[in-house]
């Protein structure tokens, strides 16, 4: 093969989906290892400008690539994922390969065990690229607090790509890796997904174990797919799921086989648009694309409502509480003792102890530990943290009377499209509104999907969220899959 | 001192369970272990891991809750404790603040007075143990050893219900039997593996108040546990006598010195930040669970020692002794159950076994002899085989190593000589040597004769039943 066949043959490789490239490896048009060269190409070629990853595993991802595709040809590996590469979010643990949270104090760590997650990946042939860049520790909504240089979003390098699984979006939709996995705490999967024109699940809460993800808010993280349909989507998602005993959290479900929900068929489904969702603040570029989404489902043959949800003001302060007091916690770990980023000098333990920390957290995880910190202090844990757990509390229930009328509610993931890199930062208050739409779907552990529908007149992406009663996946993809085969393309 | 004052104390106590495993991993909790080799991501905190909960400890904690009479909590649940620590790898302790698993019990004891009271218990909560600090003095450094990480815990809280050193000793007793009866823990303060804190305040007598406490640390045995009482009491009353208040103080008890010093005062107390973990979820204590623990709880002491008097005649002091620790109890059951007679089971457990314990410092539990082999010891003096001194010196061999006293009795040659011929050879030829002591007994010294059995033992090499040899003197006297 010449040069010039070989690029051809690559541009037609990362422009694939996962699960076309997985079905042209099994029927021998290309290979596992033709496949993961493309990528780590592309990568070669376009990470210089968009900063997706934190690692690539170059030898690593082409030595897994050999291994896989000689399963594949001996029959041993025949899923819908076998043999395509995919990018891995830097808070999952890989062993062996560093996993830094994009944060200063890991940027040595490298973990001795890998997370489940990435064993279903690995069950299901997937060839590990590398890790993707994030917002340290998953705190933020534009992977600009990364402690390794922001992401760019490649529909616009002026632009965020979204936070905090920014980098796998990006890498998604640059075609730096065929599909990626992140994980979602308040909208970290929907929302870049959103930003960037990609697909992006986050699933009901236990679906996927957590074992190995480096907590964040423990009782709302769920690691799901970052795709660039929903076919892949549900592929993945497939792959991920399992019940896990190492995660007490964990679920065991029957009705993982996702992929069977992909039919084009919404006829009677009833659609909830909460009017709360289309208020104050939305972007009428985003409030026009979204309505028009509804339209086409209708059109298909879905009742679509309007209703009151109500609380919705109320999630944004009960999430931001309970996820600081929780990362408040988990964070505590990171104390230069065991592994990871430790001071040059030091005296005694407690100026250690102060000294690594604060020289290896960056800003906003600093002034989260801060804000979790003091919501569980003696004397406020009453007022702040349970508080918000009865408002968490509260919010289920409101979702609950809603999905006895609704079979799903649709509505919009952000507020606007990506914002420019840096004006986000300069206003946390702000940043933190603008999770208003994904945060209540992990306060009440449901799963959300984000689907692109649209693009604003900068050509930046808008994304339809559809929000499903708990294990309701399945109705979540069929109406994303009906929406993607019928709605606009982009 | 003009005052009479009286002394309020509580204790919080810490149990090590003798699970397998730890409470949150698999890791082995087996102890001397080369350090950090039994250790996983979870119990060495590393980022990521999730801990999974031991049910092993559960069903301990509640079955300890039911034998000292509290309320299990139906809906539990575990808390984090966060304070940072290097022998704590998560930098937070999962432990149970807000709904431990028992609650509102009491054990009774026996005061010094005779009476009996009961000692409330506020709760049990379980947590996990925090890996073990050592310092290296030439190096300059401390290191870490996460072997101990996530060992099983559970803290049994009192009411401060206790008034004197031996009322506190008798709690401690009382706990120590009811756990090592149900198999949860071995209970030894030296290991470790019972600790106590003793939260003491005093009061003048009538005081409806209390006054301000103390807590005491680092009381590795019942005697420091006394001593560590009668200083702190003696401390805080010359403190009051002199005008001046006790502190809120958390104290640390040094037994070589008889004395104890301020670790940390009130002021200085952390605030651990307790909250619900995440990553538990919620224990629901089924009907079910229930009964079947309660199904499977043993035969506590008081319910022993009243079959022992019922079953076997053996004397009430030593129904005592035998019953007082767990492990001779089983030694005395299984022995009888193969067939020795309880009262020679019991005297030997009573005489040369715990003469042997405390001669050379073993515990009841670390006893190494089977039942089966004191049972046979016990059949070989029963038909005479071997005499009795033969028998505590094939006791204190079996004692170190747990021979099979039959076959040693053979390989050494220990058994009585059977063969009446070479015996009345031997008293024939004694009685020849011996013509003084001959005539002696003739005269009606019935002395004598104890004389010419030891001789005639000395020439068997100590190989024949005395009754035997006495038997035949007079025969041939």
């Amino acid at each position: 093969m010449n040069g010039k066949d070989e690029e051809k043959n690559y541009m037609n490789i990362v422009e694939m989906t996962a699960t076309q490239l997985a079905a042209a490896i099994r029927t021998g048009e290309t290979t596992a290892v033709e496949a993961t060269e493309a990528v780590l190409a592309r990568i070669e070629e376009e990470d210089k400008k968009y900063n997706c990853y934190v690692t690539v595993d170059r030898d690593g991802a082409l030595a897994q690539a050999k291994k896989v595709q000689a399963q594949i040809e001996t029959g041993d590996l025949t899923g819908p994922l076998a043999g395509v590469p995919v990018a891995v979010k830097d808070n999952i643990c890989t062993e062996g390969l560093l996993t830094t949270c994009s944060s200063r104090i890991l940027h040595n760590f490298v973990p001795t065990y890998t997370a489940e997650a990435v064993k279903n990946l690995h069950k299901a042939g997937a060839v590990i690229l590398g890790k993707t860049n994030m917002d340290e520790f998953a705190m933020g909504s534009t992977t600009e607090t990364s402690a390794y240089g922001p992401t760019k979003n490649p529909r616009n390098t002026a632009h965020v790509p979204g936070g905090s699984s920014g980098g796998s979006a990006a890498a998604v939709a640059a075609g730096e890796c065929i599909y990626a996995i992140g994980s979602d705490t308040g909208g970290s999967i929907r929302q870049p997904a959103s930003y960037c024109g990609v697909v992006g699940m986050k699933p009901t809460y236990g679906t996927v174990s957590r074992y190995g993800l480096i907590a964040y808010g423990s009782s709302l993280d769920q690691i799901g797919p970052l795709t660039k349909d929903v076919t892949d989507c549900a592929a993945v998602l497939a792959a991920l799921a399992s019940h896990d005993p190492k995660d007490s959290t964990s679920v065991s479900r029957e009705d993982t086989d996702f992929s069977t929900a992909l039919t084009e068929d919404v006829k009677g489904l009833r659609i909830g648009i909460p009017n709360d969702y289309l208020g104050e603040g939305l972007n009428d570029e985003v409030r026009t694309a979204v309505l028009q989404a509804a339209d086409v489902l209708k059109e298909k043959g879905a009742v679509v409502e309007r209703f009151d949800l109500s609380l919705v003001e109320y999630a944004i302060p009960a999430y931001y509480t309970i996820a600081a007091a929780e990362a408040s916690s988990n964070l505590e770990r990171f104390d230069g003792i065991k592994y990871g980023y430790r001071t040059e000098a030091y005296a005694g333990l407690h100026n250690m102890y102060k000294k690594s920390r604060s020289e290896g957290f960056g800003e906003e995880v600093k002034r989260r530990i801060m804000l979790g910190s003091f919501v569980l202090s003696s004397g406020y844990y009453d007022a702040y943290y349970l508080k918000a757990l009865k408002v968490k509390a509260l919010i289920k229930k409101a979702f609950d009377e809603a999905f006895a009328k609704y079979d799903l509610i649709l509505g919009p993931v952000a507020p606007t499209t990506a914002p420019k890199l840096g004006e986000s930062l300069s206003d946390p208050i702000q940043m933190y509104l603008g999770d208003i739409y994904t945060i209540a779907v992990n306060l009440a552990g449901l799963p959300g999907i984000s689907v692109p529908c649209g693009q604003d007149d900068r050509g930046l992406p808008i994304g339809l969220q559809l929000i499903g009663d708990c294990f309701q996946e399945k109705k979540l993809l069929r109406v994303a899959y009906t929406y993607e085969q019928h709605g606009k393309k982009f | 001192m003009s005052k009479q004052y009286e002394t309020v104390i509580g204790l919080e106590v810490h149990v090590e369970l003798a699970t397998k495993t730890k409470i949150f991993c698999g890791c082995s909790t087996a102890f001397g272990a080369e350090p950090n080799t039994q250790t996983c991501p979870v119990c060495t905190g590393m980022p990521g891991s999730l801990p999974v909960l031991n049910k092993q400890v559960l069903e301990y904690a509640i079955a300890v809750g039911l034998a000292t009479n509290c309320d299990i909590t139906r809906y539990a649940k575990f808390d984090r404790k966060n304070y940072f620590y290097p022998d704590n790898p998560q930098n937070y302790q999962i432990s149970q603040l807000y709904l431990p698993i028992c609650r509102n019990g009491g054990v009774e004891i026996e005061t010094e007075q005779g009476g009996k009271k009961v000692v409330g218990i506020h709760e049990i909560h379980m947590e996990e143990d925090a890996g073990k600090l050592i310092h290296d003095e030439w190096e300059d450094c401390s290191l870490v050893d996460y072997n101990r990480s996530g060992v099983p815990l559970i803290e049994i809280v009192s009411e401060p219900d206790m008034r004197s050193a031996a009322e506190v000793i008798a709690y401690l007793e009382k706990l120590r039997l009811v756990i090592q009866y149900l198999g949860a823990s071995d209970c030894k303060l030296q290991e470790g593996s019972m600790r106590a804190d003793v939260n003491l305040s005093v009061r003048e007598v009538g005081a409806k108040e209390f006054g301000t406490r103390t807590e005491m640390k680092n009381l590795n045995s019942f005697k420091a546990i006394t001593r560590a009482i009668e200083g702190e009491t003696e401390r805080q009353i010359d403190l009051i006598e002199a005008g001046k208040s006790v502190v809120q103080e958390t104290r640390r008890w040094d037994d070589a010195k008889g004395e104890s010093y301020a670790m940390r005062s009130k002021e200085d107390a952390q605030d651990y930040r307790y909250f619900p973990d995440p990553d538990l979820t919620p224990i629901r204590v089924s009907e079910k669970m229930l009964q079947e623990i309660r199904a499977r709880q043993p035969e506590f002491r008081t319910e022993k020692m009243a079959r022992y008097r019922e079953a076997f005649a053996i004397p009430d002091y030593d129904i005592e002794i035998i019953t007082g620790e767990k492990p001779l109890a089983d030694l005395f059951e299984a022995a009888v159950a193969l067939g020795a007679q309880p009262k020679k089971a019991s005297n030997w457990i009573m005489g040369e076994t715990l003469r042997l314990m405390k001669e050379r410092d073993v515990d009841a539990s670390d006893l190494r002899f089977s039942p089966e082999n004191l049972t046979k010891l016990i059949a070989l003096t029963d038909t005479r085989q071997i005499n009795s001194s033969v028998a505590k010196e094939v006791f204190e061999v079996m004692f170190e190593e747990n021979v099979d006293p039959e076959q040693y009795v053979e390989e050494k040659g220990l058994k009585i000589a059977g063969d009446e011929g070479a015996l009345k050879k031997t008293v024939e030829e004694v009685i020849a040597a011996n013509p003084q002591s001959v005539e002696d007994y003739r005269n009606g010294k019935e002395k004598a004769i104890g004389f010419l059995v030891g001789q005639t033992m000395k020439a068997m090499k100590g190989k024949a039943d005395p009754g035997a040899v006495n038997r035949m003197l007079k025969e041939l006297l």
